[in-house]
């Protein structure tokens, strides 16, 4: 009993210390001012007032005395709600304060609460704000139930003022709010605030340092502390843990109870394969791909690589500016001195990172590399040598034109060569010798010269500007000139007289005497003319996007001529005659349409899937032709076959110029601006099964290339496996 | 007409494949675990030949699965585990987040686990298919081994790894399986012929890992999960063929040190050698195959008599593993490392393995060689005189022995001259040699000209070369007659050769478009290999002479 007692003491002043230690703690926060009182000091801390230390007081608020000082400042309380609270917070203090000093109460409950200690019962509004009171004469009511009436003046500044100077109290007068009334603290209630400001007990004869008292203490005393006797059941084994003992050790005993097995931690291997299954296949599908291995290091690599796997200098700083991906080798060949001079490899780890990750992220394709050898994949051609006679070498340079010779055309002897040139002159060569028989001057550059085919007729056909000129150039048979001057002469004009796009006009006088004959004026400028196979037609072409009037074909016996069009269907660029059969081909930019002269009507248009055609030749069979295009193709078109090139060739590296076939040998060539001719043999079979067979047989260089112009023409010699080529660089040359 | 229309994306490749994030949607697996599976069965993603259409018409960038794969994952037990697991993390994070540690700890104890063994088996139907796919297991072991134990990953990993790395490295000893060897700059590469399969990996040196932070270790961790497990399937099956017990259990207690094992591993050895099937079909093939056999047994027994020592700065680990492969017999310093079986002062020695440039107290009876010596001896499967590797000595230079060469490759010079060893040729004179080397430069220059297309570029070259030498050639080497350039004769076969090579460009004029690509392309790759080794023989030229200058003025200075 006597421990319980002192428990009881004990707790009792546990719980007055810790009231202590609470009061000490609002105490606390006006701790280094001494008047506590002042006004200023008040309003200072206003700002540094904690709002949790503030809910604990606000309770007891008005419970207790009201400070007079703050009743007379009640329209400031007002404005300033903070302040106010301040203030009242200072009250709390002091309402305490005087509760215990006056001794009605004890410090250890709010005192609005207990009801066996007296209240503070000046006043019995209770613990209301004093605010509500404003508008009223009174502030409440006393035990009698009669009104508690405000002083009839409130003190103002002034009074305040006055008060604090003159009055040697002021500092230990503070106002209670209930009464409205200025209440003097006495010598010992000013001595308990400050002994509470310093953290020190209200209470001045408590001692808390007293010496404690042991009451358990290590002397082994002759008295038990209790003198209970010890219960039975502490000296006579349980029988309840026995049953449950004896149950468990039956359970271990019959293999009931296992004890936990320590888990497993190192893995188990075993032989994992011992019944393996050759033929299965992998799980998922056949498709797998297996991870392709890491590739192997080269010499590069090693820490001590031949010198010539070092990076130079400048190979390093392309390596350093080059991005991570685009690197040849993700590394940089190092050579070290010694094996302990090698450092760790700083990537080791991001190298086997990333091959993880190509593992698992990457899609994996089977790639079939192809293994053929690069000599398979070259067509077997008959050889060339098998393929003979074509010209081979450049035999002779027929000098004498001083621009670039647009066109060269062979007599159909074989003997002599017209070339037409931009120096506005047309020369006559002598084929075997190189010599130049005769120069014509005529009115402008020559676009186009042909040598009529007719063996009988001497007749050359030269056009420039809008003019075709027809010379008779006096070489040869003289009885076949003097002939074909009898032709020419010999036409009888008709009686009625046509209207004819074309003027001609006989020539006379010293023209005559140059070997002028004809002349046909063009309204257009001309730039092709073409010979019919008889030696009797002849077309002329003007290129004009705009009008039908572009190809005209004229009659040089009866001197007729006639416009075969009556829609433009393109820009034309050369036209031909069928070497057999009345046919009249027209290749516009795109297409090469073939129209029946006698039927009057389109037969065929072949599509040469280029983009701009530059000239074309029929092969003297009549049934293939060949188109040179300006995007350096060459199409070979099978006229029975299709209207689609049976063969497209792109041997040029630059625009082919004009193409020619030979009129006996299967031999074609082509004259490009990359300053080559090509001879190809093309070999047309009688058997209509059988395809034509087009092999290259060789590349003839020898032009110059000037302002961007290599060949611009070339031609067969009609009988010799001969070609004649004109260039930009003002020669013809003949190759044998 | 008539009959419904036909939707689009409802047949076809849009049916065949499947993105990532439906495919984790289907298997209801967050994106790390979809991963972990992933690499797990050995997934991965497809590149549909018409993405587009696979992709529903959009060309956003997306991973696709083929659906198959994803079907095959819908039944795979290890998914169950990882939601298990999942649910695992959930309960303990709960148990601890109300510090009921009772429930944490029986929680701990019931762990769910999952075992890999019929992944792998599943991977790897036979045994020889695990063998063919190792190469990146052992690599990645031999990393994780070298690792410190601090956090980048369990403990437990690096102690497997290390000890399947040892028990691995115990194996090829015994088996004298260890055919090359190379030093590179990023570590050591091997490569043993197991079972018939080349299997190469890649040790880092012994260093401390600048551990990267933009790499995922839970990426490597699940692949080495993924490896050991294997790597242990597979070391007990090569251990069972050698009838040896695994897991060793000397090899298993000391991580360390291979001294014991190998010696005991060593006299079993013996009997191993001579079980070589003697089947043949052809004696032609019985033949060659005999005498490869014999090629292999005098490189297994390449160093067998001789002592090594090794010195406390060479990489112990790896020279100790590769002279034991071929027979020797190792030791070092006691203070190193356990295992050491005899001391420097042991007269027995035969050579001294040091990587300093000197050495105090040399031993008469004993070469002391830089460790260069020992791979490079491995490679060329020979003993190379030991005189280029004494102490101080420049090395010369170490080449890789996983490069063939093909005809028209850059084959350095060192390597021919390795090659005449090989083949038993004496050693000449340096002088002489450097000018056969510069000569052989010169014919397989000459051979690669041959090669090339058109004479008339041939002619140029040639013209080039006649040029340079010269103006090059200081020394007077006697020289060779051309045949074209002296009388009728020559012309002939010039002629004839200039025919033949103008026939074959106009053949190749006449070639259909496809097949001239694909043989521009041919004729491309293959210059630019002759472009690549004359780059390089160019170099070494250059470098070559810059030397012999350095030494000739170091004679003039001399003098």
């Amino acid at each position: 009993m006597r421990t319980v007692n002192l428990e009881s003491q004990k707790n009792g002043t546990m719980s007055k210390a810790k009231e202590k230690s609470a009061k000490k703690r609002v105490v606390e926060e006006d701790d280094d001012q001494l008047p506590i009182f002042d006004k200023d000091v008040t309003e200072k801390k206003a700002g540094e007032e904690d709002d949790a230390d503030l809910s604990d007081s606000e309770e007891s608020v008005f419970s207790g005395l009201e400070d007079s000082e703050s009743d007379s400042h009640d329209e400031e309380e007002d404005a300033e709600e903070g302040d106010d609270e301040e203030d009242d917070d200072d009250a709390v203090i002091l309402d305490e304060i005087l509760t215990k000093s006056s001794g009605v109460e004890t410090a250890t409950e709010p005192p609005a609460t207990d009801k066996n200690t007296p209240t503070d019962i000046r006043n019995t509004v209770g613990n209301i704000p004093m605010e509500w009171y404003q508008d009223y004469p009174h502030i409440g009511y006393n035990l009698d139930g009669k009104k508690i009436f405000k002083p009839i003046r409130n003190k103002d500044e002034l009074d305040e003022f006055l008060d604090k100077m003159e009055n040697p109290d002021y500092w230990r007068t503070v106002h209670d709010k209930t009464t409205a009334s200025d209440i003097r603290l006495s010598d010992e209630q000013v001595d308990l605030v400050h002994r509470l400001q310093k953290g020190q007990f209200g209470d001045v004869n408590f001692n808390e340092y007293e010496p404690s008292v042991d009451f358990f203490t290590n002397e082994v005393m002759i008295h038990p502390v209790t003198n209970r006797p010890q219960d039975k059941r502490s000296f006579i084994p349980s029988l309840i843990e026995k049953e449950k003992v004896s149950k468990l050790v039956h359970a271990i005993k019959m293999g009931w109870i296992k004890p936990r097995k320590p888990k497993e931690t190192t893995p188990q291997y075993y032989d994992l394969w011992a019944k393996e299954d050759p033929n299965a296949i992998l799980g998922r599908h056949k498709m797998h791909v297996p991870a392709p291995k890491m590739r192997l290091p080269g010499h590069e690599e090693s820490y001590n690589p031949p010198p010539e796997y070092l990076l130079t200098e400048e190979e390093r700083m392309a390596w350093e500016q080059q991005d991570a991906e685009d690197r040849k080798l993700p590394f940089l060949p190092q050579k070290h001195s010694c094996l302990r001079a090698v450092p760790a490899f700083s990537r080791f780890i991001h190298e086997r990172f990333e091959r993880c990750l190509d593992l698992y992220l990457c899609p994996r394709q089977r790639k079939m590399r192809v293994n053929v050898n690069p000599e398979d994949l070259i067509p077997k051609l008959p050889k060339p040598k098998d393929l003979q006679p074509f010209p081979t070498t450049m035999s002779l340079v027929y000098i004498g034109h001083s621009s670039l010779v647009r066109s060269i055309s062979a007599s159909p002897t074989g003997q002599w060569l017209v070339s037409g040139s931009d120096d506005c002159t047309v020369r006559f060569w002598e084929v075997n010798t190189g010599r130049c028989m005769k120069t014509l001057e005529v009115g402008g550059a020559v676009k186009s010269v042909a040598w009529n085919p007719n063996p009988a007729v001497c007749l050359v056909a030269v056009c420039f500007e809008s003019t075709v000129l027809l010379l008779n150039p006096g070489l040869g048979d003289r009885l076949v000139v003097s002939s074909t001057d009898q032709l020419i002469t010999s036409y009888e004009p008709p009686e009625e007289d046509k209207e004819q796009a074309v003027t001609w006009a006989l020539s006379e006088g010293p023209e005559h005497d140059n070997g002028h004959r004809l002349t046909l004026t063009h309204p257009k400028a001309v730039k092709q003319v073409v010979w019919h196979g008889k030696g009797d037609y002849l077309a002329s072409v003007m290129p004009d996007n705009s009008s039908n009037l572009q190809v005209l074909i004229h009659q040089v016996s009866k001197r007729r001529t006639q416009n075969p069009f009556r829609k433009n269907k393109g820009l034309v660029q050369c036209v031909s005659f069928h070497p057999l059969r009345p046919y009249f081909f027209v290749a516009t930019q795109r297409y090469v349409r073939v129209y029946n002269l006698i039927k009057q009507e389109l037969t065929k248009k072949l599509m040469t899937n280029c983009k701009w055609i530059s000239s074309m030749a029929i092969h003297p069979g009549g049934d293939n032709l060949i188109c040179g295009s300006y995007d350096c193709r060459l199409a070979w078109f099978d006229l029975d076959l299709s209207t689609k090139p049976y063969k497209m060739l792109r041997h040029h590296k630059k625009a082919l110029r004009g193409v020619a076939y030979h009129k006996h040998y299967p031999l074609f060539a082509s004259g490009a601006d990359d300053g080559s001719v090509i001879i190809c043999h093309g070999m047309v079979y009688n058997d209509l099964l059988q395809n034509p067979l087009i092999v290259p047989v060789k590349v003839l260089k020898g032009h110059q290339i000037t302002h961007d112009l290599g060949v611009l023409d070339v031609t067969f010699h009609p009988t010799q496996p001969w070609v004649f080529s004109s260039g930009a660089d003002a020669t013809i040359r003949l190759f044998t | 007409m008539g009959g419904l229309q036909k939707k689009k994306y409802e047949r076809g490749s849009a049916t065949n494949y499947i993105t990532r994030n439906k495919a984790r949607k289907k298997l209801q697996l967050s994106l790390a675990d979809f991963r972990r599976l992933c690499i797990l069965k050995g997934i991965y993603p497809h590149e549909p030949k018409h993405k587009k259409k696979v992709n529903k018409g959009s060309t956003a960038p997306r991973t696709f699965y083929l659906l198959k794969d994803i079907r095959f994952l819908l039944h795979e037990p290890i998914v169950r585990k990882f939601r298990e697991y999942k649910v695992f993390v959930r309960k303990l994070r709960k148990a601890y987040g109300k510090a009921e540690w009772t429930a944490v700890e029986r929680l701990r104890d019931n762990k769910p686990g999952y075992k890999l063994d019929h992944i792998i088996k599943e991977r790897y139907p036979t045994f020889i298919d695990a063998l063919r796919d190792i190469d990146d297991a052992l690599s990645m072991c031999f990393l994780f081994s070298t690792f410190a134990r601090t956090g980048k990953c369990h403990v437990q990993t690096i102690t497997l790894c290390r000890r399947l790395t040892v028990e691995w490295m115990n194996y090829v000893v015994t088996s004298r399986s260890l055919r090359k060897v190379f030093i590179s700059i990023k570590g050591i590469y091997y490569q043993a012929e197991v079972l018939g399969q080349l299997i190469t990996w890649l040790v880092p040196y012994q260093f401390a890992h600048d551990h990267p932070t933009d790499v995922d270790y839970r990426v490597m961790a699940t692949f080495t999960e993924m490896y050991t497990t294997l790597f242990g399937f597979i070391n007990f099956r090569l251990y069972q063929t050698l009838n040896l017990v695994y897991p060793p259990k000397k090899l298993s207690a000391l991580s360390a040190s291979l001294a014991r094992v190998v010696a005991t591993a060593e006299e079993e050895e013996e009997n191993q050698l001579d079980q070589f099937p003697a089947d043949g079909e052809d004696l032609e093939n019985m033949e060659a195959r005999e005498k490869e056999q014999k090629e292999q047994e005098a490189q297994n027994r390449l160093f067998e008599g001789l002592k090594f020592f090794l010195n406390r700065e060479v990489p112990r680990e790896s020279l100790a593993f590769i002279l034991r492969c071929f027979g020797a017999e190792v030791s070092w310093d006691k203070s190193l490392c356990i295992g050491g079986t005899y001391n420097v002062t042991d007269e027995t020695i035969t050579h001294q393995i040091v990587d300093r440039p000197d050495i105090d107290k040399q031993y008469i009876n004993r070469y002391y060689i830089q460790p260069q010596w020992v791979f490079d001896s491995v490679n060329a499967k020979m003993r190379l005189p030991v005189e280029d590797y004494f102490l101080g000595v420049t090395l010369p230079p170490h080449l890789s022995p996983f490069v063939e060469e093909k005809d028209g490759d850059y084959v350095p010079p060192e390597k021919l001259k390795l090659m005449a060893l090989q083949r038993g040729e004496k050693h000449v004179q340096e002088e002489e040699e450097d000018d056969d080397d510069d000569d052989d430069d010169e014919e397989y220059n000459d051979e690669v000209d041959d090669e090339d297309l058109t004479e008339e570029k041939n002619l140029k070259k040639m013209e080039d070369q006649r040029s340079q030498g010269k103006t090059l050639a200081v020394k007077v080497t006697p020289g060779k007659v051309k045949p074209w350039e002296t009388g009728s004769v020559g012309n002939k076969v010039r002629l004839e050769k200039e025919e033949k090579a103008e026939e074959k460009r106009l053949a190749i004029m006449m070639m259909k478009k496809k097949e001239k690509y694909l043989y521009d392309k041919i004729m491309f790759g293959k210059k630019r290999t002759t472009r690549e080794a004359n780059k390089l023989a160019a170099k070494r030229k250059a470098h070559e002479d810059t030397s012999k200058a350095e030494k000739k003025q170091k004679k003039a200075k001399k003098q």
